[in-house]
């Protein structure tokens, strides 16, 4: 029978030959991740089962990003908990705040996600390894604590919607905005309980940063995970940081697909998602000149090396406007590494950035640059939902690296032709 | 099992952010987190309710962030069921693993209105708007589902069937 690559990765941790949208199969867990603000609740679920060993300490990941550098005695308690279990049940992939980064840069980094792949994550953002060629998928607390004692899940098979990019990127347009776009199209819910896979040529010349952002973003559209096939340029980066063996699936011809949708690029301009949904998208050109009070470069979408080079290229010899707080936290520590040795740090300070420690950051409202009542911000995070960033009346609107540096310098949403 | 209580209306999209914004997430405490319960859009939801209540809400209910937090300050609210006309993927998981029942019925949904008291029978998915008579039947669950709720959770659930016994087939 012929599959997606979805389904292909799931009927082999099921131990099936195949699978149908819709199955409701057992799973075998490759490796299970969670957060300082998801654990928690994980671990007091784990407790609840019983005094069993954890299934296997070498696949659970636990990466203290969300409220750390601890923000307060809450978030303390909190990342002190996981630490400490951690400790205690030997967690070998426990990342300790200087060794550690955003979980979801994190682990393609430290080569612990590869093509075939089944990740489970307490963080909806889990989708984001689909770029390489892994099923990943996001639950809740639970369903966590569950698979740290088991190393196994049920899941329902999803159908799969195939969006396909064709043509030639306009300048500036990045991964970011081919799934802003795509977002826009498809809607909050468009893509509910499906699995997304991002196909076509255009997706073949993008770098691996700009496919995490992509997949990262699936979740946006309510999907259960998106994926993209592996190729060359996913081996390169996966050989450089694993030695496992890779078991590379792709999709069938004549696989069914819920939906196929063709996206021709030509035309699309850089794109803004406006206040207050990831799927409320507008070209630039339609944008008028928003004022803004905050510009933020990072987050699991938008804090790889490549972002923050992009950023530093647009920012060279340029000056944050005045009254604009641009703040730029790195991916993980190895990012700000590399991001210093080659000068891009510099530069950013230089324009006026301020740097942050590698976490989530003003992300999601928990600290680090939180917005006050009236104050609007251009993020290049995933989520502009009301309050997301700080007070319920401020306002978020979402961008690219190259968008959030330029507008930085012009003091309101602009692109770097603007300059 | 019958549940009967008032209805509080919600329209759709109703993210996890504004269930339960992330500035509170630095505790897991269901009674803390119940306090923060829609703490941008209804401030001070938790007081303005009755224990027994029932959500009634639009497409795509619990978007966004996994966090079960999201659940877990509904449930200690005192809401004893939610009824929608369709939930987000990790919601909906969430909802069961720590047994807050919730219905999806897109004509419940769009008839029912803020102040209706209603009654729901959650072992025939039977929804009734009490002040209009008007009779309606939730999607059935999943039987898996369904064994996750009997069990009383899907912690309970695993100790029932063993650490092994997890699966779907």
């Amino acid at each position: 029978m012929p599959m997606t690559m979805t389904e292909k990765i799931l009927a082999q941790h099921a131990s099936r030959t195949d699978v149908s949208p819709g199955d409701l199969i057992g799973v075998k867990v490759d490796l299970a991740m969670a957060n300082d603000i998801t654990a928690p609740l994980a671990i007091a679920v784990f407790n609840e089962i019983g005094k069993q060993p954890v299934f296997d300490p070498n696949r659970i990941a636990l990466i203290p990003d969300h409220f750390v550098p601890n923000k307060d005695i809450e978030s303390a308690a909190q990342a002190k908990l996981m630490r400490e279990f951690a400790n205690h049940h030997q967690i070998h992939h426990y990342y300790e705040v200087g060794q550690s980064g955003i979980e979801h840069v994190l682990l393609p980094e430290k080569g612990l996600v590869i093509p075939g792949d089944l990740v489970i994550g307490a963080d909806s953002h889990t989708c984001t390894y689909g770029a390489l060629g892994a099923f990943s998928t996001g639950v809740g607390s639970t369903d966590l604590g569950v698979i740290l004692a088991t190393g196994k899940t049920w899941l329902k098979v999803p159908p799969t919607i195939k969006i396909e990019y064709e043509g030639s990127l306009l300048p500036w347009v990045r991964g970011k905005d081919l799934i802003l776009y795509t977002l826009g199209t498809l809607g909050v819910d468009g893509a509910n309980y499906c699995a997304l896979e991002f196909s076509g040529s255009v997706i073949k010349e993008l770098p691996m940063a700009q496919r995490f952002t992509m997949t990262n973003m699936a979740i946006e559209a309510g999907a259960k995970n998106g994926i993209i096939e592996p190729d060359e340029v996913t081996l390169a980066f996966v050989a450089e940081r694993s030695h496992r063996t890779p078991l590379v699936c792709t999709s069938d011809p004549g696989a069914d697909y819920e939906k196929v949708i063709k996206i021709v690029v030509d035309t699309i301009e850089p794109q803004i998602a406006l206040p207050h949904s990831p799927a409320n998208v507008r070209p630039l050109s339609k944008v008028p000149h928003i004022s803004l009070d905050q510009v933020f470069i990072g987050s699991c979408t938008n804090g790889y090396l490549e972002d923050l080079r992009e950023a530093a290229t647009i920012l060279k010899g340029r000056k944050v406007a005045k009254g604009i707080r641009l703040i730029v936290i790195p991916g993980s520590q190895l990012i700000y590494s590399e991001a210093i040795e080659q000068g891009i740090i510099k530069t950013l300070i230089d324009a006026g950035a301020v740097i942050g420690p590698p976490c989530c950051g003003p992300c999601l409202g928990g600290h680090l640059g939180i917005l006050a009542e009236g104050e609007r911000a251009l993020s290049t995070s995933n989520r502009n939902f009301v309050g997301r960033m700080g007070h319920p009346k401020s306002e978020v609107y979402l961008a690219s690296p190259a968008i959030a540096s330029a507008s930085a310098v012009a003091g309101y949403i602009a692109g770097p032709g603007e300059l | 099992m019958r549940l009967q209580g008032k209805a509080w209306k919600f329209g759709d999209n109703v993210n996890t952010d504004l269930i339960i914004p992330a500035r509170y997430l630095n505790s897991s405490d269901k009674d803390e987190l119940a306090r923060h319960c829609f703490a941008d859009v209804r401030p001070g939801f938790v007081e303005m309710i009755s224990p027994g209540d029932i959500i009634v809400a639009g497409n795509n209910f619990g978007s966004g962030s996994s966090r079960e937090h999201a659940p877990l300050a509904i449930k200690g609210a005192g809401i004893s069921v939610l009824v929608a006309q369709s939930f987000a993927r990790i919601f909906y998981r969430n909802a069961f693993n720590i047994g807050l029942p919730i219905m999806e019925s897109k004509e419940a949904a769009q008839s029912i209105d803020e102040g209706s008291l209603v009654s729901v029978d959650l072992a025939t998915g039977e929804i009734v708007n009490m002040n209009t008579g008007q009779q309606f039947f939730a999607k059935p669950v999943p039987r898996f589902m369904r064994e996750i709720v009997d069990a009383g959770g899907l912690v309970e659930y695993v100790r029932k069937k063993g650490l092994t016994g997890l699966g779907a087939s």
